[in-house]
């Protein structure tokens, strides 16, 4: 065992946080997930230094900060293109993208289709509260159509609810899972199941926002583990998301297709050999 | 029109040829062909395109000009319109300028608007000449009649349309060349032109290596040289040749090009990439970069560079796609939410187009910020023979932080404002880059004193960098200048050599660094200046009151601002000074 690694055998959970203190509601579901994530890489043996997490905007998206990792809070539904700059330039770090359901699926909701196409190998989580909570309570992408508690449209959005984990399959992500906020330990085993399989890994985990959705608070009564062991049948799983309630965690589709691979030479040529199509 | 002086521009030290057809009919071949045959006969020349709004199959105009010297730009006349056929070549009636000194060859179908123009007209049906084998293509004996008539080296024609044509079979080799035969053949049709084309005798024996290159390859070419490994971009008429020649081109030196879903990914992608520590670009048209300018705030406040090479259309909105306008300037300089300092370097021909993407990539890689290329359809999308750029290199790269420190702070202040960046995977250097203001260790912070110290950090450190000579190109001497910049500097320029034959003498100022603005050394640059005419082609003028509002020029400032998609011509550029001029 080499010094680093004896030292990084050493890493707990608490070594990966950050000094600073988060901005969320107590109670808010996020800190539950941030625990998750930083049992995940320590459980992994990932070093801090190692590793990237890659945010936009909303309440959920101030993790980096949280974070003694590198991070980079980006622009409002932005995160997925930025990391995935990241890592294709980059494919010795693990990188990680965090986020809400606004940024995620509504502003950034082209991104999150095309990430789970490209299939680079990375592990999105997002953090599903149903509502913009940074700009005090709006409707969301998973928002209920008749949920009318928001001033901005008080008798409901009549529009249905996008079900990201149906869209992540049709699109083609590798990983899809879903986890609770309520189960750090167990939404910190799929978090570490999802960066060690290969290409892109889609985590919802539902994280109340016990502020502007205080009902929420009850999802921790109706979690339940799935009762079937992960697919690899896209068609399985396609009825399986179709139908649940939304509320059954763990594993639900795991994928073989090989991650994102940038096209490379061989045997890479000076820059000079470049000019010789230009010269008469 | 008897040629005086008011037509001085016109006399054929250069030679404009225009080449229409329909599509299909191979005049954009013939025209290439052309470029590269004159090129290896030791001429310089320029060809630009022009089509219908087809997607294909529309009419094409190759629109050519040769000359002894370095050409930048079309002149205003030409010599020579070919016409392969005349389906709606009336269309390019604006573009292709005729006079009683101009010739016309084409089938009797001629538009009155150019038979008009009391050119001379020699009759010959090119398809009708093809029909008489099989094989022939109508485009190849015109290639070969024109190129017999300026007196091109029949074999310079035949290399490279060999080169060209091998890979469809020795038959369509043989028949190409037939066809340049049969067009040489021909040649005698085009005597008075000819005559004209006499004076154009090259000088191999004083000629420096020479290259046959768009404006957007050279950009292309420019990134990679100062050190571009990853890209990542949206296509968009008319950037998309950057994105094309630098797709395989950086596989081939171990870089990357990644075709993103839109520009927003694009431009976050670099980000990600350059926070890496990749050096990034991306190229995209005016509509793009209108998407990208949230994220280019970004990239300044979170102080990780990238560069954005915009190759400018007509606008606003979808506008004219495959024309040239200079109107993306103001949305390049202020069109960033919030204090955003960041570089915007205009190249101002096609060889500059690499240097200046160069200059853009050390720039931004230095100094750790956004910078914007404004480059623009006329030379993104000129096929050039231009000497060999000069290969400059810059010692200045990115300032890494290379080991961990006690308390490494990301943003700290002081200094030349540039702070080292700690790159992932660098134990102890762990930090968020943040688009949220934030303190020096890159904590997010609202309080106003850390405000305050990161705006003057993310603008001092591009005011404090001296940019050297590079800033700008001036020439000249006298009382009068022209201020111009971009593609506009070379109709200027060819304006300003006329009226130096006329014992005019015009100082001539094109600042390739828009931002941030020189005050001191545009001062100096105007210094004696009693009138000066600032060229662009905007219909707002935007440059000339960008001058107004950062240079505020106590000399007598005209405006000679016209919009896109017509060129500039050197010939209205010098009637506007010698009018101006004369106010005095």
């Amino acid at each position: 065992m080499t010094t680093d690694t004896m030292i990084q055998s050493a890493l707990k959970a608490k070594d990966y946080k950050s000094s600073l203190k988060p901005v969320w509601c107590a109670g808010c579901g996020d800190f539950g997930v941030l625990s998750a994530i930083t049992r995940a890489l320590a459980e992994l043996k990932i070093a801090p230094q190692d590793t990237a997490v890659i945010s936009g905007i909303g309440c959920s998206s101030r993790i980096p900060a949280y974070l003694n990792t590198y991070g980079f809070h980006g622009v409002h539904g932005r995160a997925l293109p930025l990391a995935t700059g990241l890592k294709i330039s980059r494919p010795d770090l693990t990188v990680l993208v965090t986020g809400g359901d606004g940024d995620g699926f509504s502003i950034g909701g082209n991104h999150f289709m095309q990430a789970c196409r490209r299939n680079v190998d990375m592990t999105y989580i997002v953090m599903d509260n149903q509502v913009y909570g940074m700009t005090k309570g709006q409707a969301s992408p998973t928002t209920d159509a008749d949920w009318d508690r928001s001033k901005m449209t008080p008798h409901g959005t009549h529009i249905n609810p996008f079900y990201p984990l149906v869209v992540a399959l049709a699109s083609g992500a590798n990983f899809i899972a879903r986890a609770s906020s309520s189960n750090p330990g167990g939404a910190a085993e799929v978090i570490s199941e999802g960066i060690n399989h290969p290409g892109f890994s889609f985590i919802q985990i539902l994280s109340p926002c016990v502020t502007y959705r205080p009902e929420q608070r009850d999802w921790k009564k109706v979690v339940r583990p799935a009762p079937i062991e992960a697919t690899t049948d896209p068609a399985a799983a396609a009825r399986r998301l179709m139908t649940d309630d939304n509320f059954y965690l763990g594993v639900l589709y795991k994928g073989d297709r090989a991650s994102f691979q940038p096209d490379g030479a061989e045997q890479p040529v000076s820059e000079a050999e470049l000019e010789q199509e230009f010269i008469l | 029109m008897k040629k005086t002086s008011e037509n001085v521009l016109e006399k054929p030290a250069s030679l404009s040829i225009a080449i229409v057809g329909s599509g299909g009919s191979g005049v954009m071949t013939a025209g290439s062909l052309l470029l590269e045959a004159a090129g290896h006969a030791g001429l310089y020349g320029i060809m630009t395109r022009s089509s219908g709004p087809q997607i294909r199959g529309g009419e094409g105009a190759a629109l050519l000009r040769f000359s002894t010297n370095p050409v930048f730009c079309h002149s205003g006349h030409f010599d020579l319109l070919l016409a392969i056929d005349w389906l709606n070549a009336d269309r390019f009636a604006a573009e292709i300028t005729l006079d009683e000194n101009s010739h016309i060859i084409g089938d009797e179908a001629i538009p009155e608007v150019f038979s008009q123009s009391g050119a001379s007209v020699r009759e010959i049906s090119f398809k009708q000449l093809a029909a008489q084998s099989p094989g022939l293509r109508p485009n190849m004996i015109a290639l070969g009649l024109i190129g017999s008539a300026i007196g091109l080296p029949g074999e310079a024609l035949e290399d490279v349309s060999r080169k060209l044509i091998s890979k469809k079979g020795e038959d369509a080799v043989q028949a190409s060349l037939a066809g340049l035969s049969l067009g040489a053949s021909n040649a005698s049709l085009l005597d008075g032109f000819a005559a004209i084309a006499n004076n154009l005798k090259p000088h191999p024996e004083d000629l420096p290596e020479l290259w046959n290159i768009s404006g957007n390859e050279a950009a292309g070419l420019g990134a990679i040289r100062g050190g571009i490994r990853f890209v990542a971009a949206y296509p968009i008429t008319p950037a998309t040749e950057i994105l094309e020649w630098l797709a395989p081109s950086l596989e081939k030196v171990g870089g990357v090009l990644v075709q993103a879903e839109d520009e927003l990914a694009s431009v976050n992608q670099l980000i990600g990439a350059s926070f890496g520590g990749t050096p990034s670009l991306t190229a995209t048209s005016g509509p793009g970069l209108a998407l990208m300018t949230e994220s280019i705030g970004l990239a300044v406040a979170s102080e990780t560079p990238i560069v954005v090479v915009n190759v400018a259309r007509g606008g606003p909105s979808t506008g004219i796609p495959t024309k040239s306008e200079q109107s993306d300037l103001n949305i390049a300089l202020y069109g960033l939410h919030g204090d955003a300092p960041h570089l915007v370097v205009a190249p101002f021909s096609v060889s500059d187009c690499l240097f200046s993407t160069q200059w853009a990539v050390h720039l931004a890689e230095t100094l750790q910020t956004a910078a914007i290329v404004l480059s623009d359809q006329s030379l993104g999308q000129t096929r050039s023979i231009i000497p060999r750029p000069a290969n400059v290199s810059f010692t200045t790269r990115r300032v890494i932080q290379s080991e961990a420190t006690e308390n490494y702070q990301r943003y700290m202040t002081g200094g030349s404002g540039v702070s080292p960046m700690a790159l992932p995977g660098l134990a102890g250097g762990q930090y968020t880059a943040d688009g949220l203001e934030h303190s020096p260790t890159g904590t997010p912070s609202s309080r106003a004193e850390d405000h305050a110290q990161q705006l003057d950090k993310r603008r001092d450190k591009l005011l404090q960098h001296d940019y050297g000579e590079h800033w700008a190109h001036i020439e000249g001497d006298g009382a009068m200048a022209v201020i111009t910049w971009g593609s506009s500097l070379a109709p200027v320029r060819e304006a300003l050599n006329a009226l130096a034959a006329e014992g005019i003498t015009v100082r001539l100022i094109a600042p390739r660094l828009l931002m941030p603005v020189q005050p001191e050394r545009m001062a100096a640059a105007l210094a004696g200046i009693e009138i000066a005419l600032v060229v662009e082609q905007s219909h707002g003028a935007q440059f000339f009151h960008y001058l107004r509002a950062f240079y505020a020029p106590t000399c007598e400032l005209h405006s000679m601002a016209l919009p896109g998609p017509l060129a500039i011509r050197p010939d209205d550029v010098r009637k506007e000074i010698r009018k101006q001029w004369s106010r005095e």
